[in-house]
């Protein structure tokens, strides 16, 4: 068989033999997620408590997802969650960004190395040591009482147990993990922002503020998206940290939709309910991902 | 110009930072370690009550065979769909593509369903393979991206040479990609390592096979608010990856940061 020639393709160069190289990886990958994928998707339309036979429901649990006020405040917990994970740490990196990139830093690498480590640590160990950091006598409440004694009101208290607090204490332990994916990123891309730029709008007379909107902003745009991409999923799939400090508790304060998968299934037996959740969750992970990068690339084009 | 005055509040900016990145983990070493005085006994308890030698053990066997068969794996897949251009290969690229995005409470009460009637739940093999899936989704794209970087004349040389594909590859190729691959090694290891709903689903009644983040949890469970001894557990499984990182810092930051950049 001989190959058409032109058209981009080498002469003589393998053609179908591509399907045998990527078999063996399709093969798993389609028997571990692409099928699993489906089988959610299946489940979620049916009731079923996972022994013994279900019923089609159709839609219903869908219907339920957008509904049950205990579910919808699971979303409208990852909403808030985002917050903590991906806009405010965003806004942070910001603010160390702005401040560096008007300056060469030395020892850069090293800064680099440590704002990244809580990325690399498993969530379950980030739990633990942060359950010890909100602990009655951990260092938060420590540090609170200190203000106290200087005569600030008494803020201390049990953080992962109190009903207002326990999920903007939990949105924290995210900030404190996704700040340094955000600055890492940002670091980089200014790294990549020519310095005659900076030179013009210095000549121009900008101060730092209007050489941060000028310059600096527009330059990381890419590195925005993919920064707020990455912390805004991570945000959505918080299970471990909510398993490991609080199981949704106390109430359902923390309750979230990668959380309820679980629950729903295993304490509940609502398995056909915890897959519509399941899909619904990814559907929101496709569609943010899809659209923030969009977002981020739609000025500069393919650049 | 830019004063001596900005300048120390850039130092002083970032130092703070670092300081916040790294109470936490400082805190939970100096608590584990009763430090000043340096007390091994809580890393003592918690290895003995904690089983976490076991543990870890099961974590190195579940991480080396996913990180071996998807490195093996990803290399061929993205060898095929970025050299060599059958029919198909740029709807199997958006078929690995989408995977990136399925998060695994999405798959896990199916997977466990399934793997339950396969007899595969309360096995390695039943954490491993969906853990090997979806290395291979990430896996495969990474390594697309290298093999399109390689230069055409490069292929083409070999092919004249009268190297088969298959010899390219391995001899050619991967050789000269090892930074790649070895990126590509390290991310799948540590996500691999620090995965807990998989295996928290998967190995629902099989003690000995937890792997260490899940041995931690249900240590977590049992020891409620001894934190000297919990941290000193979360310091136990948290290490393995941090030695690596601290060595090879600069792969998992290009990795991570570049996973999600579409090229």
């Amino acid at each position: 068989m001989t190959p058409p020639r032109g058209k981009g393709r080498p002469p003589g160069a393998p053609r179908n033999i591509g399907w045998l190289y990527v078999l063996p990886a399709l093969l798993v990958y389609a028997a571990f997620l692409v099928w699993p994928v489906i089988r959610g998707v299946w489940f979620s339309l049916y009731e079923w408590d996972g022994l013994g036979t279900g019923t089609w429901a159709g839609l219903s649990n869908y219907a339920r997802v957008a509904t049950d006020a205990s579910l919808r405040g699971a979303f409208g917990h990852a909403l808030v969650l985002v917050v903590f994970y991906a806009v405010i740490p965003c806004l942070l990196a910001f603010v160390l960004v702005a401040a560096v990139s008007r300056t060469r830093v030395r020892g850069l690498a090293f800064f680099r190395t440590v704002l990244f480590l809580p990325q690399v640590i498993a969530m379950v160990a980030v739990a633990v040591a942060w359950q010890w950091m909100y602990s009655p006598d951990g260092p938060v409440n420590g540090f609170l009482r200190l203000l106290h004694t200087l005569g600030l009101p008494d803020w201390s208290r049990g953080w992962l147990g109190d009903f207002d607090l326990a999920l903007p204490a939990v949105g924290l332990v995210g900030t404190w993990v996704e700040v340094g994916l955000a600055m890492v990123l940002f670091l980089a891309g200014v790294q990549k922002i020519p310095r005659e730029l900076y030179e013009a709008a210095r000549i121009d007379g900008a101060g730092p503020v209007a050489e941060f909107r000028a310059v600096t902003l527009p330059g990381l745009r890419r590195e925005l998206g993919v920064a707020l991409t990455l912390t805004s999923v991570a945000a959505l799939r918080n299970f471990d940290l909510v398993y490991v400090t609080t199981k949704g508790g106390p109430g359902e304060a923390t309750k979230v939709p990668a959380y309820e998968v679980y629950h729903r299934t295993f304490e509940t037996g609502e398995v056909g309910l915890a897959c519509a959740i399941g899909v619904t969750l990814a559907a929101l992970v496709f569609a943010l991902t899809a659209g923030i990068s969009r977002l981020a690339e739609g000025r500069r084009g393919a650049a | 110009m830019i004063g001596t005055r900005e300048r120390v509040l850039n130092y002083a900016i970032l130092v703070a930072f670092a300081f916040v990145a790294l109470f936490p983990l400082v805190g939970a070493v100096q608590q584990a370690l009763h430090l000043p005085d340096l007390d091994l006994s809580a890393f003592q308890r918690a290895w003995r009550d904690g089983h976490f030698g076991t543990y870890l053990r099961n974590s190195v066997i579940v991480t080396t065979v996913t990180v071996a068969l998807a490195t093996v794996l990803s290399i061929m897949a993205g060898y095929a769909l970025g050299t060599l251009e059958f029919r198909g290969s740029g709807a199997l690229f958006l078929l690995f593509l989408a995977g990136l995005t399925v998060p695994t409470e999405t798959v896990v009460v199916p997977l466990y369903f399934d793997l339950r009637t396969l007899g595969l739940d309360n096995t390695y093999a039943g954490v491993i393979l969906p853990q090997v899936a979806q290395s291979v989704a990430f896996g495969s794209f990474w390594m697309r991206a290298y093999f399109r970087s390689v230069p055409r004349a490069l292929l083409d040389a070999a092919r004249v040479d009268g190297a088969s594909s298959w010899t390219t590859l391995w001899r050619v190729l991967v050789p000269m990609g090892r930074p790649a691959v070895l990126t590509m090694v390290l991310l799948v290891a540590m996500w691999t390592w620090n995965e807990f709903l998989l295996p928290l689903v998967v190995l629902n009644s099989a003690e000995d096979l937890r792997t260490a983040p899940l041995g931690l949890s249900f240590f977590q469970g049992a020891h409620q608010t001894d934190y000297t001894l919990l941290t000193a557990g979360a310091l136990i499984i948290a290490a393995p990856i941090v030695v690596l990182y601290v060595f090879l810092q600069r792969h998992f930051i290009t990795g991570m940061l570049s996973g999600a950049v579409k090229e």
